[in-house]
């Protein structure tokens, strides 16, 4: 029971930031019908300059309070990465809208090598070590097994939750949340209306990169390292999760989110480390043969 | 004759062409401020393409389509604006924009030009509400500072908020729909669909207004109250309208000025009695046999 218990605290964490990653990933797939492959190495650069930022932080300007320089950090690493997307949306997106479906896809591949090559001669191939913090923890049972809940982990589901309310409401309730809606379900439709369309879809990147790069400063503090590679495997299991809650649904992507991660830690814990990918991957493949437009998902209507 | 002293929209020498095929051939004619102008002819004559090009759906392939959007069209200040290859000129005598050279948004926000398709277009996953207060994005977005600002709550954000429900809630009124603001618009029954979609096209501001078949579908109760809605429009909101459509009854009825094109041409132009007594139409919806045809220019 203890087990269990621990294992769920660390299987939301995990799944919190799956969340926030496949978020970018459905909403923009929601608005282009276009996969943004690019999408995991946006969030591995997030990383990168979360960790620059921090070093930039602690180590230059001296701000000795941790609660500062993560908030510092998190908002320094939200606009730079939200830059970030906006250039690869112009360069690498925009130029090709309008041209054959596959075409932006093959460009979000090459966006995605090119990110992660880059970020590799930049910083060097070798894991780059983050100064520990938040070490605290919580013991929440005591006994034999005793099951903690750490600061980090505290910290990274607040932080998720703040971010889905205001994110929610952001699409809901602000004339840009109504007018990406508008342009999920016609395009033209929406340009008639004066709506400004490549604009509205070029604020979905931002939206969705500040998200990932929220994920990515978590992410960071969480693990303590991190890799010019590190953009793949949690791309992949977002985009898993985007696909697994139905993609181009909103809460689907968070509710995916937190399976993946759930399905991820119960399966390391309760059978073995090694196939905890086959795991996440073979109840995406069984969850998509029973339901193919996933938990969430509107089912495919044809738009006449 | 409104079309003549006081044009909105003029067309010249539009063609548009599709490969080898010439939907639209050298179509002229203007459209008069405060008219209600009908687009007619048979099918696939081209009315829609027209639209298309109207609204920068389409980029026609030549022609000029100028908008004065206020005050008169002054045709110097129309051979400058072009040769200046610029989209917008304010002249003393008013605004004016050449839509052909203009995208889609801009054409709606800017120039004031909305449209409704011959089918529905609405948001149908968003509440008849919202349908209408989509419409009025442009505004909002500036008040609510590009969505930021508005998070804060600084600036008259709540404000501009609540005049646009309630332009929403003015024009539910006026089409009936006020009982089912709130309820998904892809759950309307189909006639108040469409009223639906020109209440929205109505709350983006236009200054001309271009129907797709309006009354497409409707019953003679429905058309009848889509006949005083769009004579509420015209002499109400002082806005122009632009329509196609295929129910004579309509056309007839509400029409100031009337445009008849066949195979892209336009075959005849004037009110809707000197339309419907006009040879060439009645050939064109009727049909000619060949002599008649052949007949008719020697005599």
């Amino acid at each position: 029971m203890e087990n269990f218990l621990q294992q769920l605290i660390n299987g939301l964490t995990l799944g919190s930031i799956y969340g926030l990653i496949a978020i970018g990933y459905t909403m923009v797939f929601g608005i282009i019908g276009m996969v943004n492959f690019a999408h995991g190495d946006v969030f591995m650069v997030s990383a990168f300059i979360a960790l620059l930022i921090f070093l930039a932080v602690t180590q230059i300007l001296g701000i000795a309070s941790l609660p500062l320089a993560f908030v510092l950090v998190l908002v320094a690493a939200m606009i730079l990465t939200a830059l970030w997307a906006w250039v690869i949306e112009r360069i690498a997106y925009r130029p090709l809208r309008g041209s054959f479906r596959l075409a932006p896809l093959i460009s979000a591949i090459g966006m995605s090598i090119l990110l992660s090559n880059f970020v590799q001669v930049a910083q060097g191939p070798r894991n780059k070590p983050v100064p520990p913090m938040f070490t605290d923890v919580i013991a929440v049972t005591d006994g034999a097994y005793r099951v903690t809940l750490s600061y980090k982990q505290i910290l990274i589901m607040l932080v998720t939750a703040l971010l889905l309310v205001g994110f929610w409401w952001l699409v809901q309730k602000t004339p840009l949340g109504r007018a990406q809606r508008a342009c999920e379900q016609d395009r033209k439709m929406a340009a008639l209306l004066g709506i400004d369309v490549d604009r509205t879809i070029a604020l979905t990147f931002v939206i969705g990169a500040a998200l990932a790069a929220v994920a990515g400063v978590l992410y960071m503090m969480y693990y303590g390292v991190v890799n010019f590679y590190d953009g793949f495997v949690p791309g992949v299991k977002a985009f898993t999760a985007a696909v697994l809650g139905g993609i181009g649904s909103l809460p689907g992507a968070v509710l995916g989110g937190l399976l993946i991660g759930l399905i991820e830690t119960f399966w390391s814990a309760y059978f073995s480390t090694d196939y905890k990918d086959v795991a996440a991957f073979s109840i995406l493949a069984i969850v998509l043969i029973f339901m193919p437009s996933g938990i969430l998902g509107r089912p495919e209507v044809e738009k006449v | 004759m409104r079309w003549r002293t006081n044009p909105l929209l003029g067309v010249e020498h539009l063609t548009m062409r599709f490969g080898g095929l010439v939907a639209i051939n050298d179509l002229s004619f203007d459209v008069g401020r405060g008219d209600i102008t009908a687009l007619i002819g048979p099918n696939g004559a081209g009315k829609t393409t027209v639209f298309n090009c109207i609204t920068g759906f389409y980029k026609p392939t030549e022609g000029r389509m100028a908008f004065a959007r206020t005050g008169l069209a002054d045709s110097n200040a129309v051979a400058r604006l072009t040769a200046s290859g610029g989209r917008f000129a304010g002249t003393p005598a008013g605004d004016l924009y050449m839509l052909e050279r203009m995208p889609d948004h801009e054409i709606a926000w800017r120039a004031r030009v909305a449209r409704t398709f011959q089918n529905i277009r609405l948001f149908s996953g968003m509440t008849v509400l919202e349908n209408l207060i989509v419409a009025q994005h442009n505004p909002l977005m500036r008040a609510s500072g590009y969505s930021l600002l508005g998070v804060l709550g600084i600036g008259g954000y709540k404000t501009r908020e609540r005049e646009a429900v309630a332009k929403a809630e003015m024009w539910l009124e006026r089409i009936g729909l006020i009982d089912r603001a709130d309820d998904p618009a892809g759950e309307l029954p189909y006639g108040a669909q469409r009223r639906l979609e020109i209440a929205r096209a109505m709350c983006t501001d236009p200054v001309l207004l271009c129907l797709d078949e309006p009354a497409a579908g409707l019953n003679p109760r429905e058309s009848a109250e889509l006949n005083k809605l769009l004579r509420a429009i015209r002499d109400e909101d002082k806005t122009s309208v632009l329509l196609i459509e295929h129910d004579m009854s309509v056309v007839m009825e509400i029409s100031d000025h009337v445009v008849v094109l066949d195979y892209g041409v336009k075959i005849s132009d004037g009110t809707p009695t000197q339309v419907r007594n006009d040879p060439k139409v009645i050939a064109a919806y009727l049909g000619a046999d060949d002599e008649t045809e052949n007949a008719e220019p020697s005599a």
